[in-house]
């Protein structure tokens, strides 16, 4: 996926000389908004209508419930390590990567990646192979009396693993693209190296951080398979919200399991209207970089 | 300051060696000791227990349907999500900029929602499965339930991967190639088409990619039976539920290989998209 | 063929790229359109290949007398060269030439061997046939740019309209491929039309050069009528470098910094003027003159290459520029410092009863 800045562009000048015809693109556009009408917006309504089936009153007596409160709180309290693990290592993995060369970085990059690819069942299957009573780690935790899988540090890993590459792959090709030249400049204007990361380096990708953070926080809250697989389903215990949704939906308690699934749909519209205004920001940021920048096309072009 | 270490470093910034490690480190917890774990437990199968338990009929339909589903959700979602990409770079209309941001539901929302939210849909009771039924089209609990979720899920990913390239098209080729005597539909095929076809085909791959390996947005529209609407990952966690730990690991070790082939297909993908640059 | 524009205007949003344009370029003609940016010339190349329309109701585009309105850009026959060449980037060389052959008609399509004879004689032509199987991505600039035009002379247009077609290129290929586009010329006739900034460009190539500026025709004309005969002030400042002066005119003798002079063919001006003087028609020299001189001092002189480049300052301060001969220089012996006499061999007179256009370059 594009990075925030470049998803950013303002539409073309029409040129008259080709193009489709007027009813032709009313056509299209109105093809393209019945397509996302009954793909996107479909679901995304029923959420809500099945939550409020009930009447308010049902919808909000399902918050009442210890249990949906327990899948809450515990939801916010993954994110609450999963984001900032991510934050730190993006921000590492981003520095060590764009700013230096050295051997194996493409494997680095390759192995970041990886958890891009892999099912999240799959995901929460190698964490129960390694930490699991049956796993590699499992006697030794066993001893020690630790418990990971079916407990919230499995949960919490799971999650990691899921969101690993979100903060770095934002980092990565907007810090290589920057090149190290600005913070050369700041190092002989007498910089140490914290004080150019903060007022270099960190200004000049904060977009792309909050971007990714914003994508991050939503997977991390709204993570089902790999957690599902690690948690054990305690009710109240080891259940997050969208596992607190399943306990809900295989008792058949409809509207309780929608208006716990209501308050993940909120989460991922306001993840939606976040990263639009982050992407505009960074839009809005990058184009004033090109005109204070030295890359400017300086192609004598006729206006406008 | 070792000389060894200047020789790799790019100017005088410091910090090289502190994050590298976290780096790594972090890079070795979370990804690479789990996974390399995954084969060395499969490992231990051999390659006949792991073959054994991956051609029985049970895990076999799962794979058949698993791939068979996602290949046509992304073949309709290459068709679908060229027609929404297009018409977001191409065109002007009232609510545009909402519906751009819409596009990522499926990446936002949760999947566990939209599986219940798709199944509340396409239950014969539900909006959709009402009007679907007399027409003899069950969706919920079928493998065109399947389908359907896993439309849902890719739809971005296409939609994603194209609009850069469709914005990079050089307005000036296609008026070239008008000047030269080609209708609009010429056009589209020899010019536009061939132009955008690596990011079409990257899109496509990682919808699939995706479809393959979800579980969420499937398991509730599915309705689970073996041999018939159960797929892969599904049969993992059915696994793990009954203890068999081999059997999971088995699947597991497969779907991970089947991952990075298609991952490496990605990357082969997009080292084509830049074929045609400068310089190559 | 001959392409005729009548009363075109163009605007966009607020902006008025073409006010009113009238032009015609005769059968067989290479003519150039030159103007800074924004002095709308692309745009009138664009309205005649049809991928811009002239504001509703004004104006008409004829080829030989015939009203092209009603065929769309794809119909029109015209080959078109792009500023940045817009090659086909996922075609060979050879399939972008052939392109033009190949969309057409099944009816009016040549057959296979047919396409493979012409496109190979146009890369012949443009020196380019050892490179039939390359992609554009692997040309240089001046490859790239032969491709651009073999591909659209494939389809035998009557009408060529070339963009800046070397603006993208650097100074020493673009000063081959002049030379290059002109010999073409002469071999197929082609009506043809460019557009240029550059003005040594247009009057190297071109048969005719129309100058343009904000939207309107400046002057028309052959390269050596526009360069010694500029018509208006634009057209004198846009192609070469100017020493200004702010003068009168009076009974048909022109007064400037402190010098009276006669005022020539610009005699029947009267009051206050502005008078033109290019570097290189000063008279130099270190004796007062029998006709009447700027005294100056020399500030600098800079001798390294075929002329030498003196800057004069006045008695009354103001900044002079002039170009000698390098053996001139040598028989005044003139260094920094040397106070000469100057006096015009050649001058241009407007009259200053509008603002002074702003400068192109």
């Amino acid at each position: 996926m594009a990075g925030a800045g470049a998803r950013h562009r303002a539409a073309a000048r029409p040129r008259p000389g080709v193009g489709e015809t007027a009813p032709v693109r009313r056509l299209l556009i109105a093809a393209t908004l019945l397509v996302l009408g009954c793909v996107l917006v479909l679901p995304l309504v029923s959420v809500f209508a099945e939550a409020l089936r009930g009447g308010l009153g049902a919808y909000l007596a399902s918050f009442r419930d210890p249990e949906a409160l327990a899948a809450i709180r515990l939801t916010l309290l993954v994110a609450a390590i999963a984001v900032p693990v991510n934050i730190v290592f993006g921000l590492s993995a981003a520095w060590a990567i764009a700013k230096f060369s050295f051997p194996g970085k493409r494997l680095l990059i390759t192995l970041i990646d990886l958890p891009y690819a892999v099912s999240p069942v799959v995901s929460g299957l190698v964490y129960i192979m390694i930490y699991g009573a049956h796993g590699v780690l499992g006697p030794w935790l066993a001893a020690h009396d630790l418990q990971v899988i079916f407990a919230v540090p499995g949960i919490v890993l799971a999650t990691i693993f899921v969101t690993f590459p979100f903060v770095a792959r934002e980092l990565i090709p907007l810090m290589e693209e920057q090149g190290t030249e600005q913070e050369q400049a700041a190092m002989t204007l007498g910089a140490s190296g914290w004080q150019t990361f903060r007022r270099v380096t960190l200004p000049n990708v904060r977009w792309a951080l909050l971007y990714g953070v914003i994508l991050c926080n939503a997977r991390a809250m709204g993570e089902f398979g790999a957690v599902s697989v690690v948690s054990g389903h305690i009710r109240g215990k080891t259940a997050t919200m969208p596992l607190q949704v399943e306990i809900l939906y295989n008792e058949y308690n409809y509207v309780a399991a929608f208006a716990v699934a209501s308050l993940l749909a909120m989460l991922a519209l306001a993840t939606l209207v976040a990263k639009a205004v982050v992407e505009r920001r960074a839009g809005a940021a990058s184009a004033q970089l090109a005109t204070t920048g030295t890359a400017t096309e300086l192609q004598p072009r006729e206006a406008p | 300051m070792k000389p060894g270490r200047t020789r790799r470093r790019v100017g005088v910034l410091p910090g090289f060696g502190p994050t590298l490690g976290i780096t790594v480190f972090m890079v070795s917890v979370v990804v690479v000791i789990p996974l390399t774990g995954l084969f060395v437990r499969s490992a231990g199968l051999g390659f006949g227990g792991v073959w054994e338990t991956v051609t029985t009929s049970r895990v076999l339909a799962a794979f058949r349907l698993s791939f068979g589903a996602s290949l046509i959700a992304a073949a309709i979602n290459a068709v679908v999500g060229f027609l929404v990409a297009w018409t977001l770079v191409r065109y002007e209309f009232p609510g545009k900029r909402i519906v751009d941001a819409l596009v990522d539901l499926p990446f936002a929302l949760p999947t566990a929602v939209s599986g219940i939210a798709l199944t509340a849909l396409f239950a014969p009771q539900g909006w959709v499965g009402r009007l679907l039924a007399p027409l003899g089209l069950p969706v919920a609990f079928t493998p065109l339930g399947v389908t359907v979720a896993l439309i849902f899920i890719g739809l971005p990913f296409v939609v994603r991967t194209l609009q850069p390239a469709l914005m990079d098209l050089d307005a000036e080729v296609e008026e070239a190639a008008a000047v030269l005597g080609a209708g609009r539909l010429q056009i589209l095929g020899r010019v536009i088409l061939p132009t955008v076809l690596p990011a079409l085909l990257t899109g496509t791959t990682l919808a699939f990619a995706r479809a393959v390996g979800e579980y969420g947005s499937v398991v509730f529209i599915s309705g689970n039976m073996p041999h018939k609407t159960e797929i892969v990952p599904l049969l993992i966690v059915a696994k793990l539920e009954q203890y068999d730990y081999a059997g999971a690991t088995a699947i597991g070790a497969v779907m991970l290989v089947l991952s990075f082939a298609i991952l490496l297909a990605v990357n082969l993908l997009q080292g084509w998209t830049g074929r045609y640059r400068e310089g190559n | 063929m001959s392409i005729e524009a009548r009363h075109i205007t163009k605007t966009f949003g607020a902006f008025r790229a073409l006010d009113d344009v009238s032009l015609t370029v005769p059968t067989g003609r290479l003519m150039a359109l030159l103007g800074p940016s924004g002095s709308g010339k692309t745009t009138l190349l664009r309205i005649i290949a049809g991928l811009e329309q002239a504001d509703h109701g004004s104006g008409q585009v004829l080829f030989d007398d015939a009203d092209v309105a009603v065929r769309p850009v794809r119909r029109r026959g015209v080959g078109f060269v792009f500023q940045h060449y817009a090659l086909f980037r996922h075609l060979t060389v050879f399939d972008n030439v052939a392109f033009g052959l190949q969309v057409r008609p099944r009816k009016e399509r040549p057959d296979k061997e047919e396409i493979r004879r012409r496109v190979g004689d146009l890369l012949r032509m443009v020196q380019l046939d050892t490179l039939a199987d390359r992609y554009p991505g692997q040309l240089s600039g001046g490859q790239r740019q032969r491709v651009a035009l073999a591909r659209a002379l494939a389809v035998e247009p009557q009408v060529l309209l070339l963009d800046e077609p070397f603006g993208a290129l650097d100074a020493k290929v673009r000063k081959e491929l002049r030379v290059w586009l002109r010999r073409l010329h002469d071999e197929l006739h082609v009506t043809s039309v460019f557009v240029t900034h550059d003005q040594d460009e247009a009057l190297e190539v071109a048969d005719r050069v129309v100058v343009m500026n904000e939207g309107r025709i400046e002057q028309e004309g052959t390269p050596d009528e526009v360069f010694h005969h500029p018509a208006t002030e634009f057209v004198m400042r846009f192609l070469g470098e100017v020493n200004q002066f702010h003068g009168r005119v009076d009974a048909g003798r022109v007064a400037f910094a402190d010098v009276e002079l006669d005022a020539g063919d610009h005699g029947r001006l009267a009051g206050p003027a502005r008078v033109f003087v290019r570097p290189h028609e000063w008279d130099v020299s270190l004796a007062p003159p029998p006709q009447a001189a700027i005294r100056a001092v020399v500030k600098r002189v800079q001798s390294a290459g075929p002329v030498v480049r003196l800057e004069l300052r006045t008695a009354d301060g103001a900044l002079l520029n002039a170009e000698l001969p390098q053996e001139t220089l040598e028989q005044l012996g003139l260094a920094a410092g040397s106070e000469v006499h100057v006096t015009p061999r050649r001058l241009r007179v407007f009259a200053a009863d509008r603002l002074p256009p702003t400068a192109g370059d």
